[in-house]
């Protein structure tokens, strides 16, 4: 089986779900489903003004383009694209996307779980809070539940 | 070798990298940072809970038992937060 396309970009810039989605659906008659999972930044009940993202550049591109590739090896996909930002990103905006298709909708669905679970645990990135005065906070405290969302998927 | 630090263990170090030579006696990942914890304060500070310290050699996730020979870029961080 020839692996499906990947696509993984780590950039500062917002991205479009809809414009990103049609580039792997364009001129396809197989696909069946998509599954585009977002995340969003949150105000944190109106305490953030902003969240910094800090990333490993190379190792931030690697480790996704790894977990895509194993998404690959355990679900039937036609195509899979994530791009992760990094630097300031306000609350509503989009901070992460996972696209995944295959012919049936629960591979695709299962494929992007997958995806959000590993790439919160094993992608080198780092949230820091901007406070609304816009001075630095805390840095975000990995969560045990992104660990046990992600060991779900131990085999 | 090339070290790295990245979000609050940079900021405990105070630089995002270095290049050091440990001494032959540094076998692993667990040895290296118990020897980073001997260079100053600041270093004793940012790996105080060396347990909770992820670490990537030349781009790819290790365990602390791993073996350090060989590899050209080791990075240090807490557990990533991206997502």
């Amino acid at each position: 089986m020839t692996t499906p396309p990947i696509a993984v970009r780590v950039q500062a810039e917002p991205f479009d779900v809809a414009a990103e989605t049609e580039k792997m659906t364009a001129g396809r008659t197989d696909i069946g489903a998509v599954v585009a999972f977002t995340g969003l930044c949150r105000a944190e009940a109106g305490r953030l003004s902003a969240l910094e993202l800090e990333h490993y550049p190379g190792m931030a591109e690697a480790e996704i383009e790894r977990t895509a590739r194993e998404a690959c090896d355990r679900w039937p996909l036609m195509g899979v694209t994530a791009i992760h930002r990094f630097g300031v990103i306000r609350p509503g905006e989009p901070i992460v996307v996972v696209i995944t298709t295959s012919s049936h909708r629960v591979a695709a669905f299962e494929a992007a779980e997958f995806l959000m679970d590993f790439l919160k645990t094993r992608a080198p990135f780092w949230k820091k809070e901007v406070g609304l005065d816009g001075a630095k906070g805390d840095w975000v405290d990995a969560r045990e539940a992104d660990d046990a969302a992600a060991a779900k998927w131990a085999r | 070798m090339k070290i790295r630090y990245f979000a609050w263990v940079r900021e405990r170090i105070g630089k995002a990298e270095e290049t050091l030579l440990p001494p032959a006696e540094v076998a692993t990942i667990a040895d290296l940072l118990g020897w980073l914890k001997t260079l100053g304060p600041e270093y004793e500070w940012a790996l105080e809970k060396a347990e909770f310290i992820r670490v990537a050699l030349d781009h790819v996730h290790a365990d602390h038992a791993a073996a350090i020979a060989g590899a050209d870029e080791i990075a240090l961080f807490p557990p990533m937060t991206g997502g």
